[in-house]
């Protein structure tokens, strides 16, 4: 079973002034494990079907399946903890508390979550040292680089154990070296830990890395190939 | 949350001089608050215990008819079963009892109205210290017939120690009285209205002077916890007949409770202008601070952060900016104040004059009430909290994604 899929999937934006179909009549499945990127020109809707997934936006029309549990109904604050228990974020840029450490942002979500102490720690440790920033704990953003800041990201993404994660053009913001150094990580993570990631992207450097390629047009699914 | 709690103070620092800005002029307003309050009720409470000490005690037991127009004739006998239904309450320390009139008093060819009171010296005394205020001459005793003159009368009079003058004035149920007596001492009291027309003399010469035997115009009692006042007056209230009135000092001293709370009115007023000052210091920054954090909110909440957790963190931080001022300005105002406390400002001019006029001692005590700190704490967290009220709707009506995108 997949572990998301949507039906008929309809975004419109300012339906009633200059209606902008976003995303049209998607119905796309992802299934554990993957790591795949959404791709197509600009506008064509890639971060509203990233943001639909996510429970970040509200269709107009359809629905979208988690796990088998439709969230769509979800009310505002239900949605809220259901992407805090089961969905991993990295957006483009921005994505840390600048005032906490490295390891205060990742530490953050677990504290959400109330793991203890003692659970927390270990699991810092293991995921920034898996993205490659064992010296780097006690640094803030600010005194991170770009591709430090993603990896940041990608380790609090995974520190609250989701099921997937969401990544709106991770490298958008890295030069070759970073994109390279994160493409890896997440690319290690997918393998070993089976963690499935979806991206949006134009980065020719992302498609390469990704296993599947799904493309829109205009808000529509025009080509699904798996590598 | 301690986390939720860490990040708010890590906020509070990340514009470091908006902050010190904003904290500084709630510590301005703030000491000047707590001072001004300060001030107001330590002149507050020198007026009162003037007033309560130096002539009507917390409480008042008269015969019915004499406040209306302090007449010799509207007087009761002081029976020691009067007296004893009255110390008898535990709240009770002293009981004074006095028999109060006008009378002229004249000296060669000087004339002049004057207060009699005819009391018991020696309770009188542990009561008023007047023995300390003698300036010339020797205190009174019981079986006396002699008068102490307070300074300024005895100079308009022009006597000394050792001179006489001659009191006249209306008796009991109309008998003449009229009589000369010894001036054993001078007494020099703080308060003009005293010391312009105040003659002491024993109890027993006054109710001889007066024909008024065995009687007296009033008991002034006082308690020793003034917290219980109102159940002490009710208590004795009950225990006696209604030939007889009870009165707090409130009454007593009416004109100047209501000096007092019109001037209150003032300081209030005062009091809400600095806390408005306060109120826009904190709105301003908590309003920036919510404004230039949208992004920040948009992943907080993005990644799984409820929107009351965020609201915490803005709230933990108005109230901190309001705290943190609160404690430095309590550090910096308690010495000065404390000195104060033991130091009172002497006064001059029309505004001694003024506070003389309700019987206050022209001076300007201070107030180490706890109310006083107690009250701007409260007042400054109330205030954070009505500061937070529009962050808490930015909060309410936040649009992740829009916040996402700007
Ligand atoms: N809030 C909104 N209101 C109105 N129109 C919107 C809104 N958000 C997106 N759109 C429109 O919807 C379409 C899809 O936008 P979307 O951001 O999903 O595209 P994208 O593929 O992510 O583009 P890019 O590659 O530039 O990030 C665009 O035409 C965009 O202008
Ligand atoms: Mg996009």
């Amino acid at each position: 079973m997949s572990i998301i899929s949507t039906v008929k999937l309809n975004k419109i934006y300012a339906e009633d002034t200059f209606p902008v179909h976003a995303t049209n009549d998607i119905s796309v499945n992802f299934e554990q494990g993957e790591f795949s990127a959404i791709v197509g020109p600009s506008g064509c809707g890639k971060t509203t079907l990233l943001n639909l997934l996510g429970g970040l936006e509200t269709p107009t029309s359809g629905e979208v399946i988690i796990d088998s549990k439709i969230i769509t109904n979800l009310k505002s604050n239900e949605l809220t903890d259901f992407r805090l228990r089961n969905i991993g974020f990295v957006f483009q840029a921005y994505n840390l508390i600048p005032v906490l450490t490295a390891r205060e942002n990742v530490e953050f979500i677990m504290h959400l979550q109330n793991y203890n102490k003692d659970e927390r720690n270990a699991r810092v440790e293991e995921l920034l040292t898996a993205v490659g920033l064992k010296d780097k704990f006690n640094k803030r953003p600010g005194e991170l680089s770009g591709g430090e800041q993603q990896r940041v990201a990608v380790a609090r993404a995974l520190a609250s154990k989701p099921k997937f994660i969401l990544a709106d053009e991770p490298t958008a913001n890295l030069d070759s070296k970073s994109t390279y150094a994160l493409l890896d990580i997440m690319e290690t993570l997918n393998e070993k830990e089976n963690m499935t990631f979806i991206f949006s992207t134009h980065d020719s450097r992302v498609m390469e890395r990704a296993r599947r390629l799904v493309s829109l047009d205009d808000g529509k699914i025009v080509n699904d190939e798996t590598k | 949350m301690k986390e939720l709690l860490k990040i708010a103070w890590r906020n509070l620092w990340r514009s470091k001089r908006r902050t010190i800005l904003t904290m500084t002029s709630i510590i301005l307003a703030a000491c000047m608050a707590m001072f001004t309050r300060s001030m107001q009720k330590g002149s507050y409470g020198n007026m009162i215990s003037n007033a309560v000490k130096l002539s009507t005690g917390y409480f008042q037991v008269q015969a019915d008819g004499y406040w209306e127009n302090k007449s010799v004739d509207k007087t009761f006998i002081n029976t020691p079963t009067l007296l004893n239904q009255i110390t008898k309450n535990k709240n009770v320390e002293v009981v004074v009892p006095r028999l109060e009139s006008f009378a002229l008093a004249s000296s060669g060819k000087h004339t002049k109205g004057t207060l009699i009171i005819a009391t018991d010296p020696e309770i009188e005394n542990k009561l008023n210290k007047i023995s300390d205020k003698l300036i010339d001459g020797d205190y009174l005793t019981k079986d006396d017939n002699q008068v102490l003159v307070a300074e300024k009368l005895a100079e308009y009079l022009q006597v000394n120690v050792g001179d006489t003058l001659v009191l006249l004035g209306q008796g009991y149920h109309g008998v003449t009285a009229a009589a000369k007596y010894r001036v054993k001492g001078i007494i020099k009291f703080p308060i003009p209205q005293l010391n312009n027309q105040l003659i002491y003399m024993p109890l027993k010469a006054g109710q001889e002077f007066y024909s008024a035997y065995e009687r007296v115009t009033t008991y002034s009692v006082m308690i020793s916890n003034p917290e219980e006042l109102n159940e002490t007056v009710a208590g004795i209230k009950s225990e006696l007949s209604d030939e007889y009135i009870v009165m707090d000092w409130t009454e007593l001293n009416k004109e100047m409770v209501q000096a007092i709370q019109s001037d209150d009115v003032g300081g209030q007023i005062m009091l809400g202008i600095l806390y408005m000052v306060i109120g826009f210091g904190m709105f301003g920054t908590i309003m920036m601070m919510t404004m230039e954090r949208r992004k920040e909110f948009a992943i907080m909440i993005a990644i799984g952060m409820q929107k009351s957790k965020l609201f915490l963190v803005v709230l933990y931080e108005t109230i901190m900016i309001g705290i943190v001022a609160l404690i430095i300005s309590l550090i910096i105002t308690y010495p000065v104040l404390l000195y104060y406390f033991y130091n009172p400002i002497p006064l001059e001019g029309e505004f001694a004059e003024a506070m003389e006029m309700f019987g206050a001692e022209p001076i300007m005590p201070f107030s180490l009430d706890a109310d006083i700190f107690i009250n701007q704490t409260l007042a400054v967290i109330v205030i954070a909290f009505i500061a937070s009220l529009y962050p808490l709707t930015k909060i309410l009506r936040f649009k992740v994604l829009q916040a996402m995108r700007s």
